[in-house]
């Protein structure tokens, strides 16, 4: 009981504080909208306007990661500049416990980018908003979301020992774009990266996601989504534990 | 005049190393070496799967473009920085010339930029296979050259606005977001919308990427010197309205006692 009161009251602490955040601001909802539009004119010149809801739910999605991601690299290094790391790692809960709801309300907030994209594909690219099992959307969108918050929160628990988590997560924005194949078919990359692409949750996410909008087998990436986010949990309850020792070891939990 | 020299190229210098964390490797690397190569490669990609354009067009549109990422923000953070850590003050009230204090920090800015377009030009060309020789280098960096000026004079526009707002690093943002649409970087400017087509016109980048491309398929440096001239007459422009704003907001600032506002 009491660990879902911290789930919960870190979870609404930090959706105030990203809520009133410009940087997050455009990480969800300007930046997905430029990606979005450049796709769509891409899409237009190429002739393939009947693929412009794909773009935009891949753009959608690079929202949701980048909102993730930057968060996540956040998450610790504001801690530092706040002064209040110490706090969380001093807590009697678990730190994984403490930092996971922060990193779900990241990945909520990279939902707006998601209907940004949609809204602002609808509005001024006349993209159909037609979905083929919405059912399955609404329930593809949340497990997707949850699963790369529990992504982040792997990711947070590394970046406890770099000085520069922010300048790490500018390094995994792209690359993960291009390995999950959020705008386009990973079947386009070369062979040896299609195993990079599996470990992802962006990847079986934008499959369940893209496949519930547009039609296609839901249940098989869903079901890798789910995997991949427990995976991803029960990963950082080990990380967060051996790096947060190694940081208090080494003397540099609040090294800024 | 040789103080004035000092303050423009030691300052200049200083203030980039600073910007930095003294180089650290651990921010330039990831930052400007890698991800712009993953930027060309997403929308070579997204090329192919909309089977328009060649990856050749996205090497050089994207190499240019993001030349954006370190003339905007570097730009904008010599400044703001200097807000942020409390020392914009002792600057401001030193006898120094305005001139030499502020566009000495472009110089480093226009130099990183340039390397930033023509290692990612070459590493994203070595990946995707669009092969440059040597003459086509040698008439591409001076391209890239005007690309970084014209765009650094952008910068000195956000970071006039930086004396006044706090997020700069959201600004810088939007404008690199607005030039990867309005550049021509992915999409041509035909394929545009007419109202959109005229607004990039005038801003930074879109005649050097136009020329970029033209040098590439073979066309000498005397061929594009018409787009060259208007990159040119753009960038000055810009830093001359640049200049007039960090001018103007400085006296802004204080007047209304925001200098040095966090």
């Amino acid at each position: 009981m009491s660990a879902a009161r911290v789930v919960w009251s870190g979870f609404m602490m930090n959706l105030k504080m990203v809520g009133t955040s410009s940087f997050f601001l455009l990480t969800s909802v300007v930046q997905p909208v430029i990606f979005a539009t450049v796709a769509f004119y891409m899409f237009k010149s190429g002739g393939r306007s009947g693929t412009l809801l794909y773009a935009a739910l891949g753009a959608g999605m690079m929202g949701v990661w980048s909102t993730t991601l930057f968060g996540c690299g956040g998450i610790i290094q504001w801690q530092r500049w706040q002064g209040t790391l110490e706090l969380g790692v001093g807590a009697p809960p678990s730190m994984a416990l403490v930092y996971f709801p922060f990193t779900l309300a990241n990945a909520f907030t990279g939902m707006y980018a998601l209907a940004a994209t949609l809204v602002w594909g609808r509005v001024f690219f006349g993209v159909p908003l037609h979905l083929v099992h919405p059912w399955l959307f609404v329930l593809a969108l949340p497990a997707t979301v949850i699963s790369l918050g529990l992504m982040g929160l792997l990711l947070a628990s590394s970046f406890i020992l770099y000085r520069y988590a922010n300048a790490m997560s500018n390094l995994l924005e792209y690359p993960v774009w291009v390995a999950s194949g959020l705008i386009f078919s990973t079947s386009l990359l070369p062979g040896w990266s299609r195993p990079i692409s599996w470990c992802l949750p962006p990847y079986w996410g934008i499959l369940a996601i893209r496949h519930a909008a547009l039609g296609g087998e839901v249940w098989g990436p869903l079901g890798m989504v789910v995997v991949l986010g427990i995976a991803s949990l029960v990963l950082s309850v080990f990380t967060f534990g051996i790096f947060e020792t190694r940081a208090r070891a080494r003397a540099t939990l609040s090294l800024t | 005049m040789k103080q004035s020299l000092r303050v423009f190229f030691v300052g200049g210098y200083i203030s980039y190393r600073a910007l930095f964390g003294f180089l650290s490797l651990w921010i330039f690397i990831p930052t400007l070496i890698l991800t712009p190569i993953f930027q060309i490669l997403l929308f070579a990609y997204i090329g192919r799967a909309a089977g328009v354009r060649s990856d050749e067009f996205y090497v050089i549109g994207n190499a240019i473009q993001y030349a954006s990422v370190p003339c905007l923000f570097a730009m904008t953070q010599t400044i703001s920085e200097e807000r942020f850590w409390q020392t914009l003050g002792p600057i401001l009230i030193s006898p120094a010339r305005r001139m030499p204090i502020f566009l000495g920090r472009a110089l480093p800015v226009i130099a990183n930029g340039l390397f930033v377009a023509a290692f990612s030009l070459f590493v994203g060309g070595l990946i995707l296979g669009v092969r440059l020789d040597g003459s086509e280098w040698a008439r591409l960096i001076p391209v890239l050259l005007i690309a970084a000026f014209s765009c650094t004079g952008l910068g000195l526009i956000t970071a006039g606005i930086g004396l006044r707002v706090r997020e700069t690093a959201v600004l810088s943002n939007v404008f690199v977001g607005l030039l990867l649409i309005f550049s021509g970087a992915n999409v041509a400017l035909s394929s545009l919308p007419n109202w959109m087509a005229s607004i990039a016109r005038g801003l930074p980048l879109t005649h050097s990427i136009e020329a970029a491309r033209d040098v590439a398929a073979g066309a000498s440096l005397h061929a594009v010197r018409g787009l060259l001239g208007k990159e040119l007459a753009i960038g000055i422009v810009y830093t001359v309205i640049g200049f007039a704003l960090v001018r103007y907001f400085e006296w802004q600032s204080r007047r209304l006692a925001t200098l040095e506002r966090v």
